[in-house]
């Protein structure tokens, strides 16, 4: 292929160039690696649809592209198309981020004469007993319909497939069923461990030689697909020695609003404790980006300790993830673990060894019920007490 | 190659259904977004990106972009011909049948 001059590096220039909006954190399914907070039953009043559009015409005001519809479950709002309309309308490009629960065919063509662009569902296993135990809901069957359905009425298809112990090995049949389906786009995600996935760490993890094999199945089947799908692996941070560049870096491309209105720089970001997260209720999204305390915390490099501040990666990598700093070291200005120049790098095969210890008594998975997060108490105590132990 | 032997010069392409092109005022610059993800073209690809509407020829896309910037033929000619493989290659643009 020659060479490639078309592309300009698009940096963001300091704009929130992706906005994600948590619409709501209700969801019928109950699934165990949730990245919702572990005490989501907690949450204040969800936005409304005025204050919601209000989000929108300042994201947009701010350069943001992007736009993706989530949740908990975004179809749970029944002014989704509504909020879909005016974000076409202001020109964004429009994701819909769902477990395909809710998206009826009425309500598929109401999203498509919306202006929505694409559909990422959610797919966990290729057996309906499996899939329907792991989300702790009768899912599977309508997900299969729900993603035909999408296919039918001509929408880009993202299908995401979270990986973890119980279904990484069902990379080639997960593979065949996409195919059949027709999706455009296969995202093997192997989960990231905060909030409910770090409280099922144990039982969530993989082992290194399922990585392995499931990498090579991807790989296999890029080679006999071709064009026909994008195939796409996430790795998981903890098999790992160089960190991701999370979210592009702090506060650089990426704005989060939660379901109250609270502006993040990702999703995860309240993990950290010692910030403070203001909503758009009380400030314009401009302020909150520009000038929040909060977004100002990990801009740049000044806040790096060592090994990152002396390190010749820094502008790549930007350090790793803050979150998992935080969640694994107490301190979100350290090097994120995954790095092998951290000191706390051992805590990440600790983790694995320990959760395939011969003689670990398994436990039941933790499941993402409003009992079990209005039952944490201090959700996020229980949270870092599992990752540092 | 040159312009008249060059294989590909009735060949039409449109853009892959996957991908929203349009100008972005906050960029000053044509972008190309899809599922995950945002493409800012520079000036050359988003004009060339633009004629392809899956009616104009290559043959056309040239003649269009040579009144356009008169003078050098040739070169404008053949960059077209490495930007359109390229965009392909990338899965930008789709072969008309």
């Amino acid at each position: 292929m020659p060479k490639d001059g078309s592309v300009v590096r698009l940096d963001g220039q300091g704009k929130p160039l992706w906005l994600v909006l948590e619409l709501t954190y209700r969801c019928p399914l109950k699934c165990p690696w949730c990245s919702n907070p572990v005490d989501f039953a907690g949450e204040k009043s969800e936005l409304s649809t005025e204050e919601w559009k209000r989000v929108l015409r300042e994201g947009r005001e701010l350069g943001s592209l992007q736009l993706g519809f989530t949740g908990g479950e975004p179809m749970l709002r029944d002014d989704l198309e509504e909020l879909v309309g005016e974000a076409h309308k202001l020109g964004y490009y429009t994701n819909l981020i769902t477990s395909g629960v809710g998206l009826s065919e009425q309500r598929l063509l109401a999203l498509k004469a919306a202006g929505l662009n694409q559909i990422q569902l959610s797919l966990q296993s290729s057996e309906r007993d499996l899939t329907d135990a792991l989300v702790g809901a009768r899912a599977f069957d309508l997900k299969i319909r729900t993603a035909r359905l999408i296919k039918a009425h001509g929408f880009p298809m993202v299908l995401n497939v979270p990986v973890f112990r119980q279904n990484i090995d069902q990379v080639n049949d997960i593979l065949d069923l996409a195919d059949d389906i027709g999706v455009d786009y296969l995202e093997f995600a192997n989960i990231q461990y905060y909030n409910w996935a770090m409280i099922n760490r144990d039982e969530l993890l993989p082992t290194r030689e399922q990585l392995v094999a499931a990498e090579r199945a991807v790989q296999a089947a890029r080679e006999r697909i071709g064009d026909r799908m994008t195939l796409y692996f996430v790795i998981p941070d903890y098999f790992e020695d160089r960190p991701k560049a999370c979210m592009n870096g702090w506060g650089s491309i990426h704005l989060t609003i939660a379901p109250d209105g609270t502006a993040m720089p990702c999703q995860e970001a309240r993990t950290i404790e010692g910030l403070t997260f203001p909503t758009v209720r009380d400030h314009s999204l401009a302020w909150l980006w520009n000038e929040s305390p909060t977004f100002r915390a990990f801009r740049g490099d000044e806040w790096m300790q060592e090994p990152c501040r002396s390190c010749s990666e820094k502008t790549e990598d930007f350090g790793g993830c803050r979150c998992q700093a935080f969640l694994l070291t107490g301190d979100a200005r350290n090097t994120d673990p995954v790095c092998s120049r951290s000191p706390h790098h051992h805590l990440l095969a600790e983790a694995i060894e320990r959760a395939h210890a011969p003689d670990r008594p398994h436990q039941p998975l933790v499941m993402r019920t409003e009992r079990n997060s209005l039952g944490c108490g201090g959700g996020q105590t229980k949270v870092l007490h599992d990752a540092r132990r | 190659m040159t312009e008249a032997t060059h294989p590909d010069m009735q060949t039409r392409y449109a853009l892959n259904p996957m991908y929203l092109f349009r100008w972005e005022d906050t960029q000053e610059a044509h972008v190309l977004l899809y599922p995950e993800g945002i493409v800012k073209l520079n000036r050359t690809a988003g004009e060339i990106i633009g004629l392809c509407d899956g009616h104009a020829t290559v043959a056309s896309i040239i003649e269009t972009l040579q009144q356009r910037y008169p003078g050098n033929d040739q070169r404008v000619a053949d960059s077209i011909h490495t930007s359109l493989e390229v965009f392909r290659a990338k899965g930008w643009i789709r072969r008309q049948a």
